[in-house]
C-alpha cells in the first residue's frame, strides 16, 4: 500500500463545487434578505441577484446530473450502512481521544459513508425541495388565478424557507468539518487543486501510473 | 389649446349646419335613405374648422344663462338631449349590481351631509340654472348650464340659486360683473379649472372632500400629476374621462378595480377611464427581472397603489376629520369662524366654522390600503344602522384576492361626527340652506332643522337626534406621481410597511411564519453551539493529530 496524491475531483466537479458554493451563499443572503432578516440590500437588487442566481444554480445542475451520470460518477453518493457507524462514532468520540479517522479514501470512492449519505440527503431532499419551490414561487403568475393559489403560495414559501434553514445548517456542519483534520487548507485543497492523497494498492497504483497518468503525481 | 378645442366644436357644428344647407341646395333632394346610414368608426376629431367669436347668434347680448344656452343649443342640436341624461344634469345614479338609488340627489356624505333640500346652496355645483327647490324643471334643456364646464375665459362664475340666511348671503357679495357675450364667444373643450370648479372644490372648500383633486391640479408640476403636468402631457381631464354624447367614463359610482382589456384594439378608443386603457396590461417595459415581476403585480395591485404614494400634495390639504358636534356655538349671536391650519402653499384653513363644526386637516397623505372589487354600497337615508356599531360606514365596499375582481386600492378615509337620528339609527336630511329660521346656517338649532329637512320628504323621523362617528371611503386615483417617486419595494414587502395587515396575501418581507422562523433560527443556533462545543472538546482533549476525515 502506497499514499499518492490522486486526482479525486476533477475539472468539472470542482467549477461545479465552487460555483454551486457562490451561488448558495448568495441565495442565502439574498433569500434571508427578502425574507426580513436583514435589509443590507435594495428589495429589487435582491430579487434580481436571487432570481438569476436561482436560474444558474439550475442550469448547473442540469449540467451536474448530466455530468454525473455520464460519467458514472453517480456511484460515489449511493448510500452505504458499512463503516456508517463507525464514521460516526469516530466525530462524536474518537476524534476527542486523537483516533485515526476509520474511513480510507479510495479514488473510486472519494467519500466516507457519512459525506455520500450527508450529500445524497442534500441532492434528493434539501435541493429538490428547494428548487421546486422556488420554481414554483417564480411562475406564480402562471397559476396565481386557482383557486387556493394564495393559499398555495404560503406553504410553498414556508417550505422554501424551511429548506433554506436546513441548507445553512448543512453548511455551517461541512464548513466546520473542514476544521477537523491537520488544517483548514489540507481540506480544502483538494477541491481547489483536485489531488488528495489516496492509499493505492500496488494494482491500482500501477494501473493509474500505465493508464491514466495525468491522475497520479 | 384653447383655439384648437374652441375650434373642433365650431367644426362639428359647422359641419351639421353646412350638410343641411348642401341638401336644400340640390333639389330635388334625393329621396333619404328608408334606413339611417349604420355608423361608422371615425378617428379622433382633428383639426379646427370653426371660430365661436364669428358666430352670428353669439354677437347679442345674453340677458341670463338659458339664453346663452338657447344660442349653443341653435348649432349644437342634440347636446341638450345627451346632457340630459349625464349624472352632472340628474345628480341620480343606480347602480346596476346593487340596484342602490344614488347621486347627490339623494346621497348623504359626511362632509357637508345632504344636498337634497339645500338645492339653492348645493345646486351651485348642478350643471344647471335656477335648481332651488323640488319644483325644478329637468326636462328644459334650456335650464342646462353650458359655460360652467366650456367657459374657456375664467370669468365664469355661479353663485347659490336661492338667497340663503342673510348670515350667509354676505359670501356671495361684491363679485364682478359677468360678460355673458365675451364668455360665450370664447367657449372650447373643458380645462382642468373647468371641471375642478366643483370636482376640487368639492365637500365646502378645496380638495376638501377627495384628497387627490384640489385647485394644485389647476396648473400642476410634473412631480404633482405626471400627466396633468402643465409642462409636460397637460392634459385635461377629458383625456381620461373619455366623453361621448355628454357622457364620460370613469365614475365612483362604477368604479372598474381591475382593467382585464388593456388598449383594446390596435386605435381602438375604449371609453373607460382606466390606466391599462391607455398603458395597457404589461404597464412596465420588460427589460429586468424586476419588471417581468411589476408586470405580475397588476392582477394584485391597482397602478394608483404604487403610483400616487401620497395625496393632498401640492399644497393643498384634504380634510380628514369633521366634527360637526362642536357646530353652531355664536359669539353675540353671530356666527363666526377661525383660521389655524396654514397648509403647503401657504393659505390660512379654517379649522371651525360655526355652521360647520371642526375641521382637521392632512397634507401628504399615506392612504389606507385594501382589497376593493369596485363596488360600493352606501348607506343611504333609508339605511338602519346600530348606533352600537361605530363607526358607521357611510360607504363601505367588499374585495378580496380571491374574487379575482379585486385589487389593493389606495383610499383616502374620512371620519366625521354627524348628525343622526338617535331613534331610529339612520342617516338624517337636515335643513342647512334658506331663508328660514329653520336653515342651520342661520338658525343654528340643528334639532329643528332635522325636523324641517325630514319633514319636507316626508321621512320618518323620531325627533331624537344625536351625533355619530362615520367613515367614509374615498379611492384614490390622481395625482399620479413620476414614476421615479412610484413607490418602492420595500414600502410594502416590509414588517411594518404599508400593506401590514393586509388579508388574503403571502407577501415576501412582510409574512413570517413565527414558528418556522423560530424552529430555523433554533436549529442554525444549535448547529453553532454544538459545533462550538465540540471543537471546544477537541482542543482540550486531542492531542494526536492523525485526522484523516473529511469535509
Amino acid at each position: 500500500m502506497a499514499t499518492r496524491e490522486v486526482l479525486i475531483f476533477g475539472r468539472f466537479e470542482r467549477f461545479w463545487h465552487w460555483g454551486q458554493m457562490v451561488l448558495i451563499v448568495l441565495l442565502m443572503f439574498t433569500g434571508f434578505g427578502l425574507h426580513g432578516f436583514h435589509n443590507l440590500l435594495d428589495f429589487r437588487v435582491a430579487v434580481t441577484l436571487h432570481t438569476f442566481s436561482a436560474f444558474a444554480l439550475l442550469i448547473l445542475w442540469l449540467f451536474s446530473v448530466f455530468w454525473l451520470f455520464t460519467t458514472e460518477t453517480w456511484r460515489h453518493f449511493l448510500p452505504t450502512g458499512r463503516g456508517l457507524w463507525r464514521v460516526l462514532r469516530f466525530y462524536s468520540y474518537g476524534i476527542f481521544k486523537g483516533e485515526r479517522h476509520p474511513y480510507r479514501k479510495a479514488y473510486w470512492r472519494k467519500h466516507n459513508p457519512l459525506q455520500a449519505l450527508a450529500y445524497l440527503m442534500l441532492k434528493i431532499v434539501l435541493f429538490p425541495l428547494i428548487w421546486i419551490t422556488g420554481i414554483a414561487y417564480l411562475l406564480y403568475f402562471l397559476w396565481r388565478g386557482f383557486p387556493f393559489s394564495s393559499e398555495i403560495l404560503e406553504w410553498i414559501a414556508l417550505i422554501h424557507t424551511g429548506a433554506a434553514f436546513a441548507i445553512l445548517v448543512f453548511a455551517l456542519i461541512h464548513i466546520y468539518m473542514l476544521t477537523t483534520g491537520h488544517s483548514f487548507w489540507e481540506h480544502v485543497r483538494p477541491m481547489v487543486t483536485g489531488f488528495d492523497k489516496v492509499e493505492l494498492t500496488p494494482e491500482e497504483e500501477a494501473y493509474l501510473e500505465k493508464d491514466q497518468p495525468a491522475m497520479i503525481r | 389649446m384653447r383655439r384648437l378645442t374652441t375650434t373642433l366644436l365650431l367644426g362639428l357644428c359647422l359641419g351639421l349646419v353646412s350638410g343641411g344647407l348642401a341638401a336644400a341646395e340640390h333639389a330635388p333632394a334625393p329621396p333619404p335613405p328608408a334606413e339611417p346610414l349604420p355608423p361608422q368608426v371615425s378617428g379622433p376629431l382633428t383639426g379646427g374648422t370653426a371660430d365661436h367669436t364669428k358666430f352670428e347668434v353669439l354677437q347679442q347680448p345674453f340677458a341670463d344663462g338659458p339664453a346663452v344656452t338657447e344660442a349653443c343649443l341653435s348649432c349644437h342640436t342634440e347636446a341638450g338631449q345627451h346632457f340630459m341624461k349625464n349624472i352632472h344634469w340628474t345628480w341620480e345614479y343606480v347602480n346596476r349590481d346593487t340596484g342602490q338609488l344614488l347621486g347627490k340627489r339623494h346621497l348623504i356624505n359626511n362632509f357637508c351631509t345632504n344636498a337634497r333640500g339645500n338645492e339653492g346652496m348645493c345646486a351651485q355645483c348642478h350643471a344647471g340654472y335656477g335648481w332651488k327647490d323640488e319644483s325644478f324643471d329637468f326636462t328644459d334643456e334650456t335650464n342646462i348650464d353650458c359655460l360652467v364646464c366650456h367657459d374657456n375665459t375664467g370669468t365664469y362664475y355661479k353663485t347659490p340659486n336661492s338667497g340663503g340666511h342673510p348670515a350667509c348671503a354676505v359670501m356671495f357679495e361684491d363679485l364682478p360683473p359677468l360678460d355673458l357675450t365675451y364668455v360665450a364667444r370664447n367657449v372650447g373643450l373643458p380645462r382642468r379649472a373647468n371641471c375642478g370648479k366643483c370636482h376640487f372644490n368639492g365637500g365646502g372648500g378645496d380638495n376638501v372632500k377627495h384628497g387627490d383633486l384640489s385647485t394644485a391640479l389647476i396648473d400642476p408640476p410634473r412631480e404633482l400629476d405626471v400627466h396633468m403636468d402643465k409642462d409636460g402631457l397637460n392634459f385635461a381631464c377629458t383625456a381620461c374621462h373619455l366623453t361621448k354624447r355628454h357622457l364620460w367614463a370613469g365614475s365612483r359610482y362604477d368604479v372598474i378595480a381591475k382593467d382585464t382589456e388593456g388598449t383594446g384594439k390596435p386605435g381602438e378608443r375604449r371609453d373607460v377611464a382606466t390606466c391599462e386603457s391607455c398603458h395597457g396590461l404589461s404597464p412596465h417595459p420588460v427589460n429586468s427581472v424586476a419588471n417581468f415581476k411589476l408586470n405580475d403585480h397588476i392582477a394584485s395591485i391597482a397602478c394608483q397603489t404604487c403610483h400616487i404614494p401620497e395625496f393632498a400634495r401640492g399644497g393643498v390639504a384634504t380634510m380628514v376629520e369633521w366634527d360637526w358636534r362642536t357646530a353652531g356655538k355664536t359669539r353675540d349671536g353671530e356666527g363666526y369662524h377661525e383660521h389655524g391650519y396654514i397648509q403647503g402653499n401657504g393659505e390660512d384653513r379654517y379649522v371651525y366654522k360655526s355652521i360647520k363644526g371642526n375641521f382637521t386637516y392632512g397634507e401628504d397623505l399615506v392612504p389606507e390600503y385594501a382589497w376593493f372589487d369596485g363596488q360600493m354600497r352606501y348607506t343611504t337615508i333609508h339605511t338602519r344602522f346600530d348606533l352600537d356599531a361605530q363607526p358607521i360606514e357611510i360607504n363601505s365596499f367588499t374585495g378580496s384576492r380571491h374574487d379575482l375582481d379585486s385589487r389593493i386600492w389606495p383610499f383616502k378615509r374620512m371620519r366625521t361626527w354627524m348628525p343622526v337620528d338617535e331613534g331610529n339609527g339612520t342617516l338624517v336630511y337636515a335643513h342647512l340652506w334658506g331663508e328660514d329660521e329653520a336653515a342651520y346656517w342661520g338658525g343654528y338649532d340643528m334639532g329643528v332643522a332635522i325636523e324641517k329637512g325630514m319633514k319636507d320628504f316626508g321621512l320618518d323621523y323620531s325627533g331624537d337626534y344625536g351625533y355619530a362617528e362615520t367613515i367614509s371611503w374615498w379611492p384614490i386615483t390622481h395625482m399620479v406621481a413620476p414614476k421615479e417617486q412610484a413607490l418602492a419595494c420595500r414600502d410594502c414587502h416590509a414588517a411594518d410597511g404599508r400593506l401590514d395587515g393586509l388579508g388574503d396575501i403571502y407577501l415576501p418581507g412582510r409574512d413570517h411564519s413565527r414558528w418556522l422562523d423560530n424552529v430555523g433560527l433554533l436549529a442554525v443556533l444549535a448547529t453553532l453551539i454544538t459545533i462550538l462545543g465540540h471543537a471546544l472538546i477537541r482542543r482540550f482533549t486531542n492531542r494526536g493529530d492523525s485526522h484523516d476525515g473529511h469535509a
